[in-house]
C-alpha cells in the first residue's frame, strides 16, 4: 500500500522535520516498580514509532515486558508500576503525563485495548448491549437509540450473527471467539486510531484464532485503525503484522519489517527465536534452542542483556550496552552491527 | 426458574419439619408434660384423664401430625408461666424485635457497604486505616460488653439515652411501634448500635476484601481501557459484582440479628422475643421455647429463599434460559 510511507522506516528516523508526526511515538520509555528490595527496571530505554494503519508486532517470552509497553501507552500501569523516564506521543502530543481526566478522554476514544481473555474481559452482570452503548454515551454525543443502532452495526461489523436478538444477550451465552468479536466491537466503539491488543487469540481455539485474526486485520485495513499486536504467536506475526519489534528483558533487540526480521533475523536472539518455531515439511532434526533462561529483572547483566546466552558474544556484548542499529533493512541493538564511521545522529 | 423455585421450597419444607421435630421432642419428652400443667394435688386419675384428653396416650406418629398441624394454624399451646397461649404471647413481643432487627439491620447494611466501598477505593488513606483499626473493635468486643459500655457512658455517664425498655410505644393495630414516640426512638438507639456493630464490621470487611478482588478483574481492567469514567467503573461495574456475594452474607446477619437478639434483649431489657426466650428458659417454660425455635427456623427459611430469589434478579448466569452458544 502506497499510503504507508513510514513502515518500512526504523524506530529512531524521523523522515524529515517537516513531516507529519507519527501517530504514536515512544522514545526512551523506562517503566520502574519501586519495591522494598530495591527498584526494578521492567521496561529500559524502549523507543519505536506506529504509523497510522500499521499493524506493529511485538514478540518476546513472557516477562519481556510487552504487555507492560502496552499498558503504558493506554495509561493503565498497575502501582507500583510508573513511568520513570521517556516520554510516550500520540500525534507528537506527550500522553504519559496527563491527568486521570485527560487521559480517560484518549482511552477508548483515541486508542483502544482488547484484552487476552474474553472470557474475562465482559462484565458477567451486564448485556453486551448495556456494555456497548455506555461505551459509545461515553465518547460520542449522540442519544441511546443511536448509541443502540451503532452497537448493532458494530456488531454486524465484528460478524455476530442475528445482532438484534444477540445485543439483549449476556456474556455468558457467547462462545469465547464470539466474546472476542464483541470485545473488538467494544473496542471499535469510538472508532479510535491505535487499538492495543494484548494476546488477542491466546485464549482461543486455534480454527477460531485465524478468524479473529483475519477479522482484525480487515477492520484495520477498512478504518486505517493501527494496531500494536501484542504476541508470542510469530505465525500470527508472520501472518498479519507490516513491522515486528523483538523484545528482550525489558528492551528492544530488534525491529523492522516483518518479512526481514523473520526470514532474516540479525540480532542473535531473534535468531534463536525464529529457528525454534518449527516448520511443516522441514527436515530438521533439532530445532535451535537458546540456552538458558531469560534473566530476572533484579539480576539484567551488564552491557547487553542477552549476551551470557549469546553465541556470538564477544568483549564489548560484556561490557557496553548497544543501542539500536541499522542492520540492513532492519534495526538491532547488537554490536556485531556497529555503527558506520560516518554514523546517522543517534536521537 | 419455577422449578428452582418448587425445589428450594420443597428444601424449606424438609428443614421446617426437622426442626418441628425437634420442637416436639422439646415439648413431649422433656419433663412430663401433664406433670407441668396441673396441680400438685391433682389425682392419678385426675392426670390420666387429661393425658388422655390431650392425646398424649395416641402413636407418637400421631401426636407428631397433630403438633405440626397445630404448628401451621399457629397454636403452640399454653405457656406454663403465664397460662397464655403462646402463639399470643409471641405476637405481643415480636414487634419490638423486629423493630430493633430491622433498624440495626438496616443500619449495618447501608453503612457497612458504604465503608466497605470507601476503604476499597481508598485503599491508602488515613481514614481508610482508620476505620478498618476501628472496625476491629467491632469484630473483636463482645456484644454483652459493647452494650454495658454504651450503657456506662450515654446512660449512666452522660445521661443522654435511657438504659434500658422501650419506651413509649404507640399501638398500630395489633403491632406495637417505639417508632413514633421521642422516647421510643431515643431507647432504640443504644440496643441498635449493640446489636448491628458486629454486623456492621462485618459486612464492611467483607465488602472492602470483596471489592478489592472485584478491581482486580479484567473486565474492571477493560471498563477502564474503554474510558468509561471512575464513577461507572466504582459504582456500575464493581459494586454490582461485589454485592453479589455480600447478599448471601448480609442475608444470614439478618437473619442471626433476629435470632440471636437475646443478649442485647437481655442488657437492655428489651420487650422482645429474646427476653421472653431467656425467661422462659429460665422457667422451663416448654411450650414458649418450642415455638420459639419453630419461629426462628421459620425466619432462616425465609430469608434463604429470598436470598436464593435475589440471586436469580441480579446474576444472568443462573437464569440460563436455553444458552444461545455456538460460533
Amino acid at each position: 500500500m502506497s499510503q504507508r510511507p513510514l513502515a518500512a522506516t526504523g524506530a529512531h528516523v524521523h523522515s524529515s522535520p517537516a513531516a507529519e508526526p507519527p501517530l504514536l511515538s515512544v522514545r526512551k520509555l523506562r517503566i520502574e516498580f519501586p519495591g522494598r528490595r530495591g527498584t526494578l527496571v521492567a521496561i529500559d530505554d524502549v523507543s519505536f514509532d506506529v504509523a497510522r494503519g500499521e499493524i506493529l508486532g511485538m514478540v518476546g517470552e513472557s516477562g519481556a515486558g510487552k504487555s507492560l509497553t502496552g499498558a503504558a501507552i493506554i495509561g493503565l500501569l498497575e502501582p507500583p508500576g510508573r513511568i520513570a523516564g521517556g516520554e510516550i506521543l500520540l500525534h507528537g502530543e506527550p500522553i504519559h503525563s496527563l491527568p486521570p481526566a485527560a487521559m480517560r478522554e484518549i482511552r477508548g476514544r483515541r486508542i483502544a485495548m482488547i484484552f487476552q481473555d474474553p472470557l474475562t474481559s465482559l462484565n458477567p452482570l451486564f448485556t453486551i448491549g448495556q456494555q456497548l452503548t455506555e461505551t459509545i454515551l461515553a465518547h460520542l454525543d449522540i442519544g441511546l437509540q443511536a448509541a443502540r443502532r451503532r452497537a448493532l452495526d458494530l456488531l454486524t461489523e465484528v460478524g455476530i450473527p442475528a445482532p438484534e436478538q444477540r445485543i439483549d444477550h449476556y456474556p455468558h451465552q457467547f462462545s469465547g471467539g464470539m466474546r472476542q468479536r464483541v470485545v473488538i466491537a467494544l473496542a471499535l466503539c469510538a472508532a479510535p486510531e491505535l487499538i492495543i491488543a494484548d494476546e488477542p487469540t491466546t485464549a482461543l481455539d486455534v480454527s477460531v484464532q485465524a478468524q479473529i485474526i483475519a477479522l482484525l486485520r480487515r477492520l484495520c485495513r477498512e478504518h486505517r485503525t493501527a494496531v500494536i499486536l501484542v504476541t508470542h504467536d510469530m505465525g500470527v506475526i508472520a501472518e498479519t503484522a507490516d513491522r515486528v519489534a523483538v523484545m528482550y528483558a525489558g528492551r528492544l533487540a530488534e525491529i523492522g519489517p516483518v518479512r526481514e526480521v523473520v526470514q532474516h533475523p540479525r540480532h542473535p536472539y531473534t535468531r534463536g527465536l525464529m529457528g525454534s518455531i518449527p516448520v511443516l515439511g522441514a527436515d530438521v532434526h533439532r530445532l535451535v534452542q537458546i540456552d538458558g533462561a531469560m534473566p530476572r529483572l533484579n539480576a539484567i547483566p551488564t552491557g547487553c542483556a542477552f549476551h551470557p546466552r549469546c553465541k556470538d558474544a564477544f568483549e564489548r556484548c560484556r561490557l557496553e550496552r548497544p543501542d539500536l542499529m541499522a542492520a540492513g533493512p532492519t534495526r538491532a541493538a547488537c554490536w556485531l552491527y556497529p555503527p558506520s564511521p560516518n554514523p546517522e545522529p543517534t536521537p | 426458574m419455577i422449578a428452582f423455585i418448587l425445589r428450594r421450597l420443597l428444601q424449606s419444607t424438609l428443614v421446617m419439619l426437622a426442626v418441628a421435630l425437634v420442637s416436639f421432642g422439646l415439648f413431649r419428652y422433656i419433663g412430663d408434660p401433664i406433670h407441668n400443667m396441673v396441680g400438685q394435688e391433682a389425682t392419678l386419675a385426675e392426670r390420666e384423664a387429661l393425658r388422655e384428653r390431650l392425646g398424649l396416650n395416641d402413636a407418637v406418629p400421631v401426636q407428631f401430625a397433630r403438633f405440626v398441624g397445630n404448628a401451621l394454624r399457629g397454636e403452640f399451646g399454653i405457656s406454663y408461666r403465664m397460662q397464655r397461649p403462646v402463639a399470643d404471647v409471641i405476637a405481643e413481643r415480636l414487634p419490638a424485635t423486629l423493630e430493633l432487627a430491622l433498624i440495626s439491620g438496616t443500619a449495618a447494611l447501608v453503612l457497612g457497604i458504604a465503608l466497605g466501598v470507601y476503604t476499597a477505593l481508598r485503599r491508602e488513606g488515613w481514614l481508610s486505616h482508620l476505620i478498618m483499626s476501628a472496625s476491629l473493635i467491632g469484630v473483636s468486643l463482645p456484644t454483652f460488653l459493647i452494650g454495658i459500655l454504651l450503657i456506662y457512658v450515654f446512660a449512666v455517664e452522660l445521661k443522654m439515652l435511657p438504659a434500658f425498655g422501650r419506651g413509649e410505644v404507640v399501638q398500630l393495630g395489633g403491632w406495637s411501634t417505639g417508632l413514633l414516640t421521642a422516647s421510643g426512638v431515643k431507647s432504640l438507639i443504644l440496643p441498635s448500635i449493640t446489636l448491628g456493630l458486629y454486623q456492621l464490621t462485618l459486612i464492611m470487611r467483607l465488602v472492602r476484601a470483596e471489592m478489592l478482588e472485584v478491581l482486580r478483574t479484567d473486565y474492571i481492567k477493560f471498563a477502564r481501557a474503554r474510558g468509561l469514567s471512575d464513577r461507572a467503573v466504582h459504582f456500575r461495574h464493581a459494586l454490582k459484582n461485589t454485592l453479589l456475594p455480600v447478599i448471601t452474607i448480609a442475608g444470614l446477619q439478618i437473619g442471626s440479628i433476629i435470632a440471636f437478639a437475646i443478649i442485647t434483649e437481655t442488657v437492655f431489657q428489651w420487650p422482645g422475643v429474646g427476653l421472653l426466650f431467656i425467661t422462659a428458659i429460665q422457667f422451663v417454660d416448654i411450650p414458649v421455647m418450642a415455638a420459639y425455635l419453630v419461629l426462628i427456623a421459620l425466619i432462616f427459611v425465609v430469608i434463604n429463599l429470598i436470598v436464593d430469589l435475589l440471586y436469580f434478579a441480579v446474576d444472568p448466569r443462573l437464569r440460563a434460559q436455553r444458552p444461545g452458544r455456538g460460533h
